[in-house]
């Protein structure tokens, strides 16, 4: 690999304005009132994440760990080529649903993201979103070398390469593109780690938030959201 | 009839029995339609997993105290609808708080839930939900026409609007039934029925593809606990009215859980075979041909 | 194809033409004659479909070139149109009332390339890019790579294997 190129230096002056919506202002209420209105602590909610203990009974955790295991809702929010290797597992060949395995519209109903190769910067601001309004326990699981290193986008000036610098995953499932047989053995070794309780993921990102948070902001200029998505 | 505290356990036993004959059989249904597209399909208990998964997750987002009460409100709907109509005919534990007015109650219950739903997901502030409750409410309201205006020709071909009375004066022979002795009626509630189940192609207020799933988009965890027991009891809750108004009733559990299956699987079939329709369709389609249909039952009777 | 251009290049003074292919054919214009040209092919000429709008960075010459490629269904003849721009200062003309989805090109052509459309609808909004600072991506003097190493965090133990010498390897062990 070309070592780094000392000649082009990145602009990291530059800083991105504030899209318009978000900039402070003054509104004029429908009474006549002047209020002033701060969108980015005004509109969200700024709570950080609160790390989540487990039950205090072991077999309650358990019974719990099982259940989440047997019940994996996918978010169905697809990224890179590889989200046309996640549509198979719905079919007559695959049938994911027989392992508990469904797939729902919503970020607030399902515990799973997969993201599903590459990971544009642009989508990575909709992927941390869409990761924090799911509703504690979530895993990640990262499908294809693209999320592991970069894959064939190694050298991309606009897709991240390392994808637990940004959200803390579970699982990774190697190869460009994994096929859906791996795919489901990927599912079935997250199955396990859930069931063992090891699949803490959300614990993880609540206890390091600042660290993920420093990471997603050194990549993503303009940060026009709260800091956590509640 | 006389109030007696047994017949809160009664109750009780009548809506855990339902309950968990809802989510049997809403996965069978599921399973039905893996197996006939080729798959293996859900596990048959996959509904008590999903259950158990959505008490256990540990974070819940609130977004206000109607928030709280939607699906609160829905679950009420379908408990209520179920606890004041005799679940079974003829039996005392079962007879639940049925009484002399209770039809009109019932057609109150169906609606009640759509409009609890209504409150709770404007709250969610999402703008799908807010779609969603709109299309909802449009087309439940003309669902409804039909269904109104069938349960009137039966009050009126009966004199009552007791539903154990009507149930009795079904009872003896097959065609006693009301599906036999007066089809319009059958035909024109039938309308409302698929209607209001939310299967295609009436599932618009749903559609998961387009507006993700409408009304329950902001709801998780517990809350969708609550929405999940109430979508196996609900539609499980209805077609209990239908099988006492129209179909003679049940006398037994095996009796109920055959024909509650058979009556559920009319808008299942009606819905495999059909595309969605827009909420302007099918509201044009309840009243071009739902309500004349009531309307002839009750000019017929 | 040759009559056009032969009937076309006294008027609209063009450059000379290439014939890459049958049906395919290249040719360059002057920026001031570029509009009057693309009527007169749209109305006159049958060519009524702006199959693609492009640029391409000619870093060493100093300039870029825009590609205007029209379609002519019935005849089946395609037309290639260069235009040379200077580097320094790109500035095109927008064609947007023309062929409207010429607005979406000159879009992605500003973002990408940093070559302005005064007048086109929306053209200075993001199109792909999201709070992109540095300069345009598109530009042969931006160095894609040494951008994202020092932007993106790496994993170690990546390693390229060059396809030709790892199959030579391979293949032919002893050389
Ligand atoms: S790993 Fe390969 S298949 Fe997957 S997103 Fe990257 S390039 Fe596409």
């Amino acid at each position: 690999m070309k070592d780094i190129d000392k000649s082009f230096k990145k602009d990291t002056e530059t800083d991105f304005p504030l899209r318009e919506e978000m900039r402070p202002r003054k509104v004029t209420t429908p009474d006549g009132q002047v209020i002033d209105i701060d969108p980015l602590q005004d509109y969200f909610c700024q709570e950080p994440p609160k790390v989540h203990r487990k039950s205090y009974s072991a077999i309650v955790e358990g019974f719990y760990n099982w259940a989440r295991a047997n019940s994996l809702w996918i978010l169905g929010f697809g990224t890179g080529c590889g989200a046309i290797e996640m549509r198979p597992l719905m079919t007559p060949r695959f049938d994911a649903y027989r392992y508990g395995i469904q797939w729902r519209p919503t970020p607030r109903q399902s515990n799973l993201l997969v993201i599903s190769g590459y990971l544009s910067v642009k989508t990575l601001k909709r992927a941390i979103r869409a990761y924090e309004q799911m509703p504690q326990p979530k895993y990640v699981v990262g499908l294809g070398s693209c999320t592991i290193n970069g894959g064939m986008y190694w050298d991309s000036y606009n897709t991240i390469k390392k994808l637990d610098e940004y959200l803390p995953v579970d699982l990774y499932i190697a190869g460009c593109m994994p096929r859906p047989e791996a795919l489901l053995a990927g599912l079935m070794d997250l199955k396990k780690l859930i069931r063992k309780g090891e699949a803490e993921g959300a614990n993880r990102y609540a206890e390091n938030f600042d660290w993920y948070k420093a990471n997603q902001k050194s990549v993503i200029k303009d940060w026009d959201m709260p800091d956590y998505s509640w | 009839m006389s109030f007696e505290w047994i017949h809160v356990a009664y109750a009780a036993l009548t809506l855990f029995i339902v309950i968990n004959y809802g989510m049997i059989m809403t996965a069978l249904v599921r399973k039905i339609g893996a197996r006939v597209s080729g798959r293996y399909g859900i596990p048959i208990w996959q509904n008590y997993i999903d259950l158990a998964k959505n008490i256990a997750l540990r974070s819940k987002v609130t977004h206000g105290a109607m928030f709280y009460l939607g699906p609160v409100f829905r679950l009420t709907g379908g408990v209520g609808l179920l606890l004041f109509v005799p679940t079974i005919y003829g039996s005392v534990m079962h007879q639940n708080f049925s009484y002399a007015g209770d039809l009109i109650l019932a057609l109150y219950f169906v609606f009640f839930g759509t409009l609890g739903m209504a409150l709770g997901a404007g709250e969610s502030g999402h703008p799908h939900a807010a779609i969603g409750v709109s299309r909802g409410l449009a087309q439940v309201t003309t669902a409804e026409l039909p269904l109104a205006l069938a349960v009137y020709a039966l009050s009126l071909q009966y004199q009552t609007i007791d539903i154990t009375e009507i149930v009795a004066a079904q009872q003896g022979s097959l065609f006693n039934w009301t599906l036999f002795t007066n089809p319009l009626a059958t035909v024109a509630a039938l309308f409302g029925l698929v209607g209001t189940m939310m299967r295609s192609p009436f599932d618009v207020v749903m559609a998961p593809q387009e507006i993700p799933i409408g009304p329950p988009t902001e709801y998780h965890s517990s809350y969708l606990a609550l929405m999940q027991t109430n979508r196996v009891l609900f539609p499980v809750a209805k077609v209990v009215i239908f099988m006492n108004l129209f179909f003679g009733g049940a006398t037994n559990w095996a009796e109920f859980a055959v024909k509650a299956f058979a009556i559920y699987m009319i808008p299942v079939l009606i819905g495999v075979v059909n595309p969605r329709f827009r909420v302007e369709q099918s509201i044009r389609f309840f009243l071009k041909w739902g309500l004349p249909v009531g309307i002839l039952a009750i000019v017929t009777v | 194809m040759r009559e056009l251009i032969e009937h076309l290049t006294p008027r609209y003074s063009l450059g000379a033409p290439v014939f890459q292919r049958p049906g395919l054919t290249f040719v360059d214009v002057k920026r001031d004659k570029l509009r009057a040209l693309l009527l007169d092919l749209r109305d006159k000429h049958g060519f009524t479909h702006l199959v693609l709008l492009t640029a391409v960075d000619w870093l060493e010459e100093g300039r870029f070139q825009l590609t205007y490629l029209l379609n002519n269904r019935a005849a089946d003849q395609t037309l290639g149109l260069r235009l040379y721009l200077d580097r320094a200062n790109p500035m095109g003309d927008t064609i947007h009332d023309i062929w409207p989805t010429a607005a979406t090109y000159q879009r992605e052509l500003r973002e990408m390339f940093g070559i302005a459309f005064p007048g086109s609808p929306r053209v200075d909004e993001e199109f792909i890019l999201e709070g992109w600072t540095d300069m345009p991506p598109y530009r042969r003097d931006f160095d894609t790579l040494a951008y994202s190493q020092q932007t993106f965090v790496e994993r170690g133990g990546r390693e390229t294997h060059e396809p030709r010498a790892t199959m030579k390897h391979k293949l032919y062990p002893e050389g």
